[in-house]
């Protein structure tokens, strides 16, 4: 079901049976997988059944409908719900609960709520429908940022005064460093994303290695992960702190000039809050002044209030690793899959929502 | 969790299941018991007739490998063709909003026509209501079908027992990942053309070689994956597919890397599931491949007994893990 050259089962035992013995010498270890798309395949593909006990995968801050604070949701709701604006959103947004409703409930209100799969569809929908007024919310990562950027540019090309950008996007590395800041942190070696590095470069990580983690860069396939993690293992075996790309057909140390121009031109840091987390500093990004007309907060007065965090809820010590998604007082009970009460469950790449599904499993 | 209000997400997988078991079956037949078919079997005098009814609501109305008509004509024959019965009458009730294009209309009920003409089945009632534009997309059809059930027949979801085999009569995922690159403008999967057809011939010819076959499932919305957890729950049993054994094609493949979607939770139209006994799985892998259609069919797992999950996979690099009901409708994922 997905391409042979990277999944072919002979290697993949060949490199279980090397990740085996790397494990025998380095104890119980705690990875971090920090992105969503590596939680979903190492689902997908039954990884944690295969591998040894003592290897402990947890996801990161890395998926981005967890990380997007329920705040976020509520203004595109109310935006809906009161203002009669078209709300534009990626599909897993959809079911993501706010603090009060989440877009799926307003949309069965009465809200105009669509799923696109790319913020181009945005300038297309502006650009047929001008008497209708759009909001897309922009929410992922260093992979998404730079369409997002394409479209505002569009957007002001074709002086759109009918679509607005929500802009909700998060930054890898700044979380990575909020994560190696917490001294409790868990952590032994990370897992970094293969999209965002190809993207931002394998050089964005340099303050991981300099905070003494390992830290390797890798693909989606079968082989990309499980090479992945034999060379994490390998890394903490042998103490070397250092950022090793394992996904070399793809990130080069540079990363995507083109689109971290486009970025820049658009966009520039800004602290930001994260679901379960908090404040992390320069972790987001708000148009540059002669875009913020594109910008949804201005244009409708918006105010993107503080979080509220469900009681009980320990998402903040999940995300970072701290402890595992069982230990949480709700994990299974109050917060399964279908009754989401804390953003790792929310989407099918949150730790605890894979936790659930998956790691039960054994 | 009650139910407040009907969402979107009410329309298929875990979801739809909430709704039927919350709010309609309750109110509508509290009476009710056994499990939910494709068809009513209703023993009649002189014959145990077979009786489905559903509803179509598709956009864009024309899609690679078919339309509504087409997708109303099968999906009625289809529920009728997985219970064994041979399927003899049908209705259909249409919809429409003010404004739609009468050429279309023309189109679509012609291909729906010619589905039942194929099939020798005689459409003998129907309705037509038009409402005003902007309260329904384009046009809603749906379809009611009687077939006849051969005497001694009984096939049902709960029919599985440890030791079968599981089979998919074709590659899966085609009509959801046809539909979605229309709506979507997925370049690159719009090669991908709907399995939408009538299963009839196929069901007819594994029935033939397999009589003792236990359960058929036409493999709609929710997919696979959906149907194969209703025949594990209904039946008891866990079903332990085999990755590497389901057949997918390449751009169902390549759309669903790109929106990160489970082909085994994406609709089909034109293919289904089957347990037979396993000492049975042969014949019934050659009788399907041999009928018109069913060239892709393959054996895709076993039933074993229950365990911690209904269903589970074992992945194309050996690994295990549970094969979910679908949530609600598929969303696709943002990277």
């Amino acid at each position: 079901m997905t391409r042979p050259q990277f999944s072919d089962p002979a290697l993949a035992r060949k490199l279980l049976s090397a990740v085996e013995q790397v494990a025998g010498r380095v104890g119980p270890v705690k990875l971090m997988e920090v992105c969503g798309t590596h939680t979903m395949e190492i689902g997908r593909l039954g990884l944690r059944s295969l591998l040894p006990r003592t290897v402990e995968l947890v996801s990161g801050p890395g998926c981005p409908v967890c990380v997007t604070p329920g705040s976020v949701i509520d203004a595109a709701v109310r935006l809906a719900l009161d203002r009669g604006v078209a709300i534009l959103t990626f599909g897993d947004m959809i079911r993501v609960p706010g603090n009060e409703l989440s877009l799926e409930k307003a949309a069965a209100q009465g809200a105009d709520v669509r799923e696109v799969v790319s913020a181009l569809q945005a300038v297309d929908l502006a650009e047929k429908d001008p008497e209708r007024r759009f909001v897309f919310v922009a929410v992922g990562f260093e992979t998404t940022v730079p369409v997002v950027a394409r479209s505002v540019v569009l957007a002001a090309g074709k002086k759109l005064a009918n679509l607005h950008f929500l802009v909700a996007h998060r930054l890898v590395p700044p979380a990575l460093d909020a994560l190696l800041a917490d001294k409790a942190l868990g952590i032994q070696a990370f897992l970094l994303p293969g999209h965002v590095s190809a993207v931002i470069g394998g050089a964005a990580y340099r303050r991981v290695a300099e905070a003494g983690v390992p830290g390797v860069i890798t693909g989606f396939e079968a082989l990309d992960i499980l090479s992945g993690i034999h060379t994490a293992l390998t890394l903490i075996a042998d103490r070397t702190a250092s950022v090793v790309n394992c996904y070399r057909r793809v990130v080069r140390p540079e990363g995507n000039p083109r689109a971290v121009a486009l970025i820049r031109r658009v966009f520039q840091p800004v602290d930001a809050a994260w679901r379960g987390i908090g404040t992390i500093p320069g972790s987001g990004f708000e148009l540059r002044p002669e875009f913020t007309m594109f910008d949804a907060t201005g244009e409708y007065g918006l105010r993107v209030g503080a979080d509220r965090m469900p009681e009980g809820c320990s998402c903040g010590s999940v995300l970072k690793g701290v402890i595992r998604p069982d230990r949480c007082p709700l994990f299974g009970s109050a917060c399964t899959p279908q009754t989401p009460v804390g953003p790792c469950m929310v989407s099918s790449e949150g730790s605890c929502a894979a936790y659930y599904r998956y790691e039960v499993a054994r | 969790m009650t139910i407040e209000r009907v969402e979107l997400s009410h329309g298929s997988g875990d979801g739809n299941q909430r709704l039927l078991s919350e709010v309609v079956l309750p109110n509508l037949v509290p009476d009710r018991c056994g499990p939910l078919e494709d068809s009513a079997v209703v023993p009649s005098p002189g014959a145990c007739l077979a009786f489905t009814t559903d509803s179509f609501v598709v956009q864009p109305l024309e899609f690679p490998g078919g339309d509504i008509g087409k997708l109303a004509a099968c999906g009625t024959l289809n529920d009728l063709a997985v219970m064994g019965a041979r399927p003899v009458l049908m209705s259909v009730a249409l919809i429409l909003e003010e404004g739609l294009d009468a050429g279309l209309l023309a189109r679509v009920l012609r291909s729906l026509s010619a589905v039942c003409k194929a099939s020798g089945v005689a459409i003998v009632c129907g309705d037509t209501k038009v409402v005003q534009h902007g309260k329904a997309d384009g046009m809603f059809v749906t379809t009611a079908g009687i077939g006849v059930v051969p005497e001694g027949r009984s096939l049902s979801a709960a029919n599985a027992r440890p030791g079968d085999a599981v089979l998919v009569s074709g590659p899966i995922g085609c009509h959801g990942i046809a539909i979605m690159a229309q709506r979507a403008n997925l370049g690159f999967a719009s090669s991908v053309a709907s399995d939408c057809a009538p299963i009839q011939g196929l069901t007819g010819a594994l029935l033939e070689a397999v009589p003792g076959t236990k359960v058929m499932r036409d493999a709609t919305r929710g997919g696979c994956a959906a149907v194969l957890n209703e025949i594990a729950l209904d039946s008891g049993v866990t079903i332990r597919l085999r990755l590497a054994d389901i057949p997918v094609g390449e751009g169902v493949t390549g759309a669903c890397n790109y929106l990160g979607l489970d082909p085994l939770q994406v609709a089909n139209e034109g293919t289904f599931v089957a347990v037979v006994p396993g000492s049975d799985a042969a014949r019934a892998l050659v009788a399907l491949k041999a009928a018109s259609g069913g060239s892709g069919a393959a054996i895709i797992g076993a039933v074993e007994a229950k365990g911690r999950f209904p269903v589970v996979a074992v992945t194309e690099i050996g690994g295990t893990r549970p094969v979910e009901m679908p949530l609600g409708r598929l969303l696709p994922r943002i990277c």
